[in-house]
């Protein structure tokens, strides 16, 4: 009985995150502009007519540097702190974890604000203005977690002693890290990038603060181009294309964070 | 005498509080088989750790065929260690695992494979190599370990427990093989056990360790039959301790003794006393009788002869008089 009934929970749960998204995906291709439901007609040319829209095209390519900007910063700095956290006694290190994880928590809104009056008063005087750049920064607070998240999983996994075993053999720190300590943490760095591309991919509100005049990433386009009855077919065929690729990375960051990391303690 | 592998002095270390190694002074002879032995948090790893390099003294020296290596990071120091979990990396083979000593010391390729090759014969995994670790034993594992640690022919071999994993089959044939590595190899190989068996069967010479310093060193033979201290006695071997009014009774003296259960007789004569257990252990009976002198003592008899004392029984007990050992001084003659 129960079963069942968490059962439909579930199923109900499942209905409500994934039915509108399809939706999106089959009025893609849907013939009809007004998205009459059923559709009858079968069309690929809202899909031609995206990717001859050059505001489209430019934004997904913002998205993309913004995208890799971001994962960039996030990895070098994620790991750092990572490190540090696992392997360093040191004076506030459970504030500084906190503080790493917590921007993921806050509001957008309110990181977007401070960053904005952060950069007004403080970076523009001195002569960087806002662009792409600030759009990578604010994307980076909170990028940095996923990346911490995951290598300090790892560290704490696999623990020193793989690390003193090499030093015990001879290696320099700098062979350590090349040969052991960096090999393993190969796929915990590829699954903590992958999520933080795609944390940055669909970010709107941050970016809404931080973006520089003429900088659009792709959520923002599409926000700026839903209510313009002419462009709504497109507005479909783009929110289809950033489905899929949140939903890849997402996707490859679990097979990669799963089963592999299971085997390396034995 | 020739220089020691290994000289320890006024070692300590402290963690916070903790003293775990509390002064230690030692020599270790070149190509000896040495054993560290205790309970766990007696400080005979925190020692191997600080011989190896991992820990730093809080105070003291360690000094490597004569040379002080106490600043030494562990990559700069001539010994190698075979780690209780072994900590074979995962994502390299079995010989990618055995060569990696020779990889980071700039060894030419082709000559670190053969050496790899023939260190992996030598622990009998002939044609392991392309394995991953995860694809081994325990008792495989143990030997990869063994000869990626000895492959590097180093001064001194470092052996964490490196047993203690293993069932006690397997545990038997590598103490076996353990010795007679470390006999072909001539390298000083320093053991640490909480296993007493294990240190009495295969060590030159033992150091028993109680609360951060050593008890008591000497040869196996020295250290199960001249205890120095009622620690040594009682975790080397069972012991039966004779003190106070007991102790003048049976021995006439006033002191601490022991006899060990081997050495006692159940017979018709002797101390007088009451069987409260009889444990049956295959080849051995053990019987623990309560004297009537005020002391309980633990007898061990070959199962030889049917019709062995019951529970409840009385029965007296002897032994000689050289098999009663004042702790901290020599035999009772």
């Amino acid at each position: 009985m129960t079963r069942w009934v968490l059962r439909a929970v579930m199923a109900l749960g499942l209905f409500f995150i994934y039915v509108p998204l399809l939706l999106v995906l089959v009025n893609s291709f849907n013939g009809d502009r007004t998205f009459g439901w059923p559709p009858h007609d079968f069309t690929t040319q809202w899909w031609s007519a995206a990717w001859r829209n050059g505001g489209a095209r430019d934004a997904l390519w913002t998205s993309v540097k913004a995208g890799l900007g971001a994962t960039a910063i996030a990895l070098v700095l994620g790991t750092m702190v990572a490190f540090a956290v696992q392997r360093f006694q040191f004076f506030g290190r459970d504030t500084v974890s906190l503080l790493v994880v917590l921007p993921i928590a806050l509001p957008g809104i309110v990181t977007g604000i401070a960053l904005d009056s952060a950069w007004r008063s403080v970076i523009a005087p001195l002569g960087i203005g806002k662009g792409l750049f600030s759009v990578i920064v604010g994307h980076a607070t909170f990028c940095v977690v996923t990346v911490y998240n995951n290598v300090l999983a790892r560290l704490r996994r696999s623990g020193v002693n793989l690390e003193e075993a090499s030093a015990d053999l001879g290696a320099s720190p700098f062979q350590t890290f090349r040969y052991i300590t960096f090999p393993m943490l190969r796929s915990a760095l590829l699954a903590g990038g992958l999520l933080a591309f795609a944390l940055s991919f669909d970010e709107i509100i941050v970016t809404t603060f931080t973006a520089g005049p003429g900088i659009q990433t792709l959520p923002i386009w599409i926000f700026n181009n839903l209510f313009r009855p002419n462009q709504a077919p497109v507005v479909n065929v783009v929110a289809a294309v950033l489905i899929v690729l949140s939903v890849l990375p997402v996707w490859l960051a679990q097979r990669l964070a799963g089963p592999e990391a299971g085997a390396s303690r034995t | 005498m020739s220089t020691p592998a290994i000289r320890l002095s006024g070692l300590r270390k402290t963690f916070g509080p903790v003293e775990a190694v509390a002064g230690i002074d030692l020599e270790i002879t070149d190509g000896e088989f040495f054993s560290m032995l205790g309970p766990s948090g007696s400080g005979k790893t925190t020692v191997l750790r600080m011989i190896a390099g991992f820990d730093r003294p809080t105070a003291g020296t360690v000094a490597l065929g004569g040379r002080d290596v106490t600043r030494l990071p562990a990559y700069e120091r001539d010994v190698n260690t075979v780690f209780q979990d072994y900590a074979l990396f995962p994502h390299l083979s079995v010989i990618e695992n055995v060569e990696y000593g020779l990889k980071v010391r700039k060894v030419p390729r082709r000559e670190r494979r053969a050496r790899a090759e023939q260190a992996l014969e030598a622990v009998q995994l002939a044609g392991f190599g392309g394995r991953k670790p995860s694809a081994m034993s325990g008792g495989q594992r143990q030997r990869v370990a063994l000869a990626r640690a000895l492959v590097n022919r180093p001064k001194v071999l470092l052996l964490d427990e490196p047993l203690g994993a293993l069932d006690l089959k397997l545990r038997e044939q590598m103490q076996v093989e353990l010795k007679q590595i470390q006999r072909d190899v001539g390298i000083t190989f320093v053991f640490v056990t909480h296993d007493q068996d294990e240190a009495l069967t295969m060590s030159d010479r033992v150091a028993v360790f109680d609360a951060g310093r050593i008890a008591q060193v000497g040869t196996p033979e020295a250290v199960y039959e001249q205890p120095a201290t009622p620690f040594v006695a009682g975790f080397v071997g069972t012991s039966n301790l004779l003190t106070g009014a007991a102790a003048r009774s049976l021995t006439g003296r006033d002191g601490t003794f022991s006899v060990r259960p081997e050495k006692i007789t159940i017979g018709a004569e002797g101390a007088p006393g009451t069987v409260s257990e009889v444990i049956y252990a295959g080849p051995v009976t053990r019987f623990v009788v309560d004297l009537d002198a005020g002391a309980r003592m633990v007898v061990v008899e070959q199962n030889r002869r049917t019709g062995k004392a019951q529970r409840g029984e009385r029965v007296q007990l002897t032994w000689q008089q050289e098999h009663v050992i004042e702790i901290g001084g020599n035999r009772a003659a």
